[in-house]
């Protein structure tokens, strides 16, 4: 178990001589941008973010596959930002789970211990701890490409826990999944990680995973860490306007005011019957209304709050009151649901009177 | 309309589907095993006029008494092949035979792996060693060995000259002996390394281009999946790179054994087979006997014996590959 730091951390591309002659011209890309970011003891932290923000990037940093162009990767305190990725006692889970395709399970998940020259008789008794596990035990004799996705994925966590790192490392583990498959392994890995108690980076685009799995969350984009904290504080205050369109599904509808935008989550936009009787109230004329397991999506344009912005309202299956397509009617929002950001610089700002 | 055959131009104000109200045909172009006959034929002609007319004309005249002076032809049986066994000349050219390929396709794949190694770094100008490494397989092979001729002529040898300037021949107690020279080509063990170091050469970095595909398809994931793993160069090098490339090593080895099976250019150029056959090959030897000797039918008997050799060695490869992928 260990701390993972980054301090003022970027990385550059193109500009290095490393990297070949080809797309110098085309001048150089910061795919980490001064990033600062702290793990506490034993944490599941989730960097979220967009494609491209720079999260594998970072992970990979920490990794030792990539070298920063400045700052530095401390790992459990000590600076490991020159060194490579075999000194520095961490475990990777790659997208592609990147299996030896030559070696059997077994021969795999010993492979790090075969690295760190453990003695045959430990390292058969590892193996077969961390098979067990993570139950793949009856697999031990068979190739990768014998192993369905699920299989492989356990092969590829046997592997990098085998040989009890510090850290834990994930890149987007899940995303090869199937979509059934995807929501049990979630909850296995969040199990599993709280039964070893390691501390574990993991890399997503996907808030579900990013919500289910984090202790806290690190919402990336363009190389920048745009908020760091546990789920609930993310979902419900988010730090600025990428935060809150990008975390939510629907996202956070933000309208226009007087050069502050209004925020709120399409679930606290109720009809005023259902709302409590000081909330905003809010116009809606309705375009459009979706029945999605068990909630309605209703699509509209939001009057009298700000400017005329389209809006989505999420009415739980408990709200009965009927909404029909192309009229106009009350619905509300409760004031202490309402976020407020600068239309400027779509940053968070005090709350203010409406 | 599906084919390309034709330029009719489309029908205006009518969907083109209609095709005319003629009933719906199958074109030429439409019938695959009609086109498969018609695009494979060229290379089965070649093939045939090529490779088939002249095996069976090398197994007849293997059995005739077919000469230079006397072109008529007499069925002897196996007189040829009787005579071949009888001829010390030709054990010892098989003998070399294999001594030349063993060791040249062992260093051509050794090499190939490691100058495919030096292609794929990342340095700059990459390209003018991709281009340096890959001068001696594009030079014609003749000229290639003429001037190999010279780096090893017996007095003009510039290694030799190398080698005295460094202190290493030429005077008493030095590595290489007393001698001014090293006569390349006029040691018999010294005449075979020369010709498999030309040979090997000239071949490199063939095998290097089919290895650097090999490495270029490994994921880039598990080279660096070996080293969060904890694995140095070594490790990574043997026990994953290796494996991986496997199967296109093998093809290579192939390409590198049947190259150095049926070359003579190389033995032909720098020792003509000599001194005293001890660089003597089959297709060597085959080519003196036939050729140059006159003696179609006993030539023919010699080179037909690299036929079930190299079978052997292809099937023998090609399975192993096939093995390789299977796992």
């Amino acid at each position: 178990m260990a701390v993972v730091e980054v301090k003022n951390l970027t990385k550059t591309y193109g500009s290095r001589p490393d990297r070949g002659g080809r797309g110098r011209a085309a001048g150089s890309v910061r795919a980490i941008d001064g990033i600062d970011l702290a793990t506490e003891e034993g944490e599941y932290l989730v960097l979220l973010g967009p494609s491209g923000c720079g999260k594998t990037t970072l992970l990979r940093t920490v990794a030792g596959l990539e070298t920063p162009t400045s700052g530095d990767v401390l790992i459990d305190g000590h600076v490991v930002t020159g060194l490579p990725p075999r000194a520095r006692q961490v475990a990777m889970v790659f997208q592609s789970y990147a299996l030896y395709p030559h070696k059997s399970v077994y021969g795999n998940i010993v492979f790090p211990l075969r690295a760190s020259r453990m003695s045959r008789p430990d390292r058969d008794r590892r193996a077969h701890w961390a098979a067990g596990l993570l139950e793949i035990e009856h697999l031990m004799a068979r190739k990768p490409r014998q192993l369905s996705g699920g299989e492989r994925q356990r092969v590829a966590l046997a592997r990098a826990l085998v040989r009890e790192p510090h850290v834990f490392l994930l890149d987007e583990p899940l995303s090869n999944l199937d979509a059934k498959l995807r929501a049990t392994a979630r909850d296995e890995l969040k199990r599993f990680q709280a039964e070893i108690g390691t501390t574990t980076i993991y890399v997503t685009h996907d808030q579900v995973e990013a919500m289910g799995l984090g202790d806290r969350i690190a919402v990336l984009s363009h190389g920048r860490v745009r908020q760091v904290g546990p789920p609930v504080e993310v979902y419900d205050h988010p730090a600025d306007t990428f935060v809150a369109t990008f975390i939510g599904s629907p996202p956070m509808n933000l309208v226009p005011r007087d050069g502050v935008l209004v925020g709120f989550r399409p679930e606290h936009l109720l009809p005023a019957a259902a709302s409590e009787p000081d909330a905003l109230p809010v116009r809606l004329a309705v375009d459009r209304v979706e029945y999605l397991s068990g909630d309605r999506h209703v699509y509209g344009t939001a009057l009298g709050v700000g400017e005329q912005t389209r809006v989505v309202a999420r009415l739980p299956a408990t709200v009965t009151s009927p909404v029909t397509a192309g009229d106009e009617q009350e619905f509300a929002v409760s004031r202490d649901r309402l976020r407020f950001f600068a239309a400027s610089s779509g940053a968070r700002m005090d709350r203010v009177p409406l | 309309m599906t084919t390309a055959t034709t330029g009719q131009p489309a029908t205006v104000g009518r969907p083109p589907t209609t095709m005319d109200n003629a009933a719906p045909r199958q074109r030429l172009a439409d019938r695959d095993s009609a086109l498969a006959w018609i695009f494979l034929m060229p290379s089965v002609v070649y093939i045939v006029a090529l490779v088939a007319v002249p095996f069976v004309l090398a197994i007849g005249f293997a059995l005739s008494d077919v000469t230079a002076g006397d072109p008529s032809f007499d069925w002897v049986g196996t007189r040829n092949f009787r005579r071949a066994f009888d001829d010390p000349v030709f054990w010892r050219s098989l003998g070399n035979t294999f001594v030349f390929t063993a060791v040249s396709m062992v260093l051509i794949v050794v090499l190939g792996k490691v100058l495919a190694n030096i292609l794929m770094a990342k340095v700059r100008g990459k390209w003018v060693i991709r281009f340096l490494v890959l001068l001696p397989w594009t030079t014609p092979v003749s000229l290639s060995a003429i001037a190999w001729l010279w780096m090893l002529d017996s007095i003009f040898s510039p290694i030799d000259w190398l080698l005295r300037e460094m202190g290493l021949l030429g005077s008493p107690g030095a590595l290489f002996g007393p001698n001014s020279n090293m006569y390349w080509l006029g040691e018999p063990d010294l005449a075979m390394a020369s010709v498999i170091a030309v040979h090997v050469w000239r071949l490199t970095p063939l095998a290097a281009v089919i290895m650097m595909a090999g490495l270029v398809a490994i994921p880039r994931d598990l080279d660096e999946a070996a080293r969060v793993d904890g694995a140095g160069y070594w490790r990574r090098m043997f026990e994953i790179t290796v494996p991986l490339v496997l199967p296109l090593a093998a093809v290579a080895a192939l390409f590198g054994a049947i190259f150095t099976f049926t070359d003579m250019a190389v033995v032909d150029v720098l020792t003509n087979g000599g001194p005293n056959n001890a660089t003597q090959t089959l297709t060597s030897w085959a080519f003196f006997r036939g050729i140059d000797g006159g003696d179609i039918g006993q030539g023919a008997a010699v080179a037909l014996f690299l036929f079930p050799l190299l079978l052997a060695a292809a099937v023998a490869i090609l399975r192993a590959v096939r093995r390789m992928e299977v796992r």
